[in-house]
């Protein structure tokens, strides 16, 4: 008996003692990301942050649309911008949709947000003729507008069909999100919200999951072990629409 | 001798192409008034009017402007100083109906005056936006929740602990 107490004796003395080094160990990283991840606005984007998002589509919820609107609020396009009138609507910019998937033998009805996959090796800019498609060192992939000539090979070349090309004068465009006519435009990741603050940035799909309950979309970068992505990537995984093809996005889906 | 009679000879073709050269001057001093530059809203410090000495602003903001243009856009740089947001946040009031292309604008002033198209504002926003259209906190909660956020927010989460418990392959 006074031998077992000594055993509980000594785990707890070892689990204390363990917990007690945790500690030690997981303040001292804690610190160093703070220092790592704050981004000063004269200092250009780096390659040792690759941010990404994770969407659990059991989480998605059916018929359900509120990171597509919010993407319209924050952008400027769609119903945020009643300029674009004169285009059919298989020609409006889109640069977030929902898919709904039904497997025809279970009749399982899955629905997912679907929009620019923001992959290592985008297919958009390797055709791109002038060099306007580009992936920035943060790994988001952009459209720069000032030199795309609206060829659309980009969105030719896109396995997901996430860009869209304005074909009418438009007016009214917000000052972080600037689009016109005779350009391709998609998804930016709200790099706007990165660039000002890349510790609590959060694109404005996430955040209206988040404000719906949902929670369904996890923004973070892919690169810090520390992320809430990269932990949840970690223990429970992720997949990539299309992985054969061998992009590395950095969106990443689960439950798909 | 020589010398005289050769410049009595090209003497009217002299007067001649100095009136012409001088024409154009008497017509456009006439004729096309100075742009009406509309004044700044403040000044950018206590020392200087505008974000460089104006005269430099005048002779170069294109420089500055397409420099900052492609720090922001390949490097995500995004300081104040030269960005055209903010020209335009200080050069053109608020919910002004003024446009660019209008020669009130404050661009167009001066860009009607000296003949140089700017195609800037085929995208980029030509007047003020208020900031509170797209504040963090607010955006993505505005437009689909209307005034009873509350009431959304529990009917909701019992949508989501619906769905949460249908992914055993039921379907919904």
């Amino acid at each position: 008996m006074s031998e077992k107490q000594d055993n509980q004796l000594s785990r707890r003395e070892f689990l204390s003692g363990s917990t007690a080094a945790a500690g030690l160990a997981v303040a001292p990283g804690v610190f160093l990301t703070l220092t790592a991840q704050a981004k000063p606005a004269g200092q250009p984007v780096s390659s040792e942050n690759r941010w990404g998002m994770l969407i659990d589509s059991n989480k998605c919820a059916n018929g359900c649309t509120s990171c597509v609107s919010a993407c319209e609020q924050e952008n400027g396009w769609g119903s945020a911008n009643p300029t674009e009138n004169k285009s059919s609507p298989e020609q409006k910019a889109q640069w977030i949709r929902k898919v709904t998937l039904r497997d025809k033998e279970t009749g399982h009805v899955q629905s997912l947000p679907l929009m620019c996959q923001h992959c290592e090796h985008p297919p958009c800019v390797d055709v791109c003729p002038t060099g306007a498609s580009f992936k920035r060192a943060d790994g988001i992939v952009l459209v720069d507008k000032h030199i795309c000539i609206g060829c659309r090979y980009c969105m030719m070349a896109c396995p997901y069909k996430a860009r869209s090309f304005i074909h009418e004068d438009l007016q009214d465009q917000l000052p972080h999100a600037p689009r016109g006519k005779g350009t391709v435009e998609s998804c930016t990741l709200c790099v706007h919200r990165v660039d000002r603050d890349s510790d609590k940035a959060v694109p404005a799909c996430a955040e209206a999951c988040n404000s719906e309950g949902h929670r369904a979309m996890v923004f973070g970068d892919l690169k810090d072990p520390d992320s809430e992505i990269s932990r949840e990537l970690k223990n429970y995984g992720g997949e990539q629409i299309r992985a054969d093809l061998g992009l590395n996005t950095g969106i990443r889906y689960r439950g798909i | 001798m020589t010398r005289l009679y050769r410049f009595a000879r090209n003497l009217p073709a002299g007067i001649l192409m100095l009136v012409t050269l001088a024409l154009p001057l008497v017509v456009q001093g006439g004729g096309v008034p100075m742009p009406d530059v509309p004044k700044a809203k403040r000044h950018y410090s206590a020392d200087s009017e505008c974000v460089a000495p104006v005269d430099e602003m005048r002779k170069n903001h294109m420089e500055y402007i397409l420099h900052q243009r492609d720090e922001t856009m390949h490097r995500g740089i995004r300081t104040p100083q030269f960005a055209l947001e903010e020209c335009i946040n200080c050069h053109v009031p608020e919910n002004t109906e003024v446009r660019a292309g209008n020669p009130e604008h404050f661009c167009s002033s001066c860009h009607t005056y000296a003949a140089v198209k700017v195609d800037c504002f085929q995208c980029h926003a030509d007047r003020p936006v208020k900031q509170t259209n797209f504040h963090p906190l607010t955006s993505g909660r505005m437009p689909h929740h209307g005034s009873d956020i509350s009431n959304n927010q529990e009917s909701l989460s019992e949508e989501t602990l619906l769905v949460l418990t249908n992914q055993g392959g039921k379907e919904e």
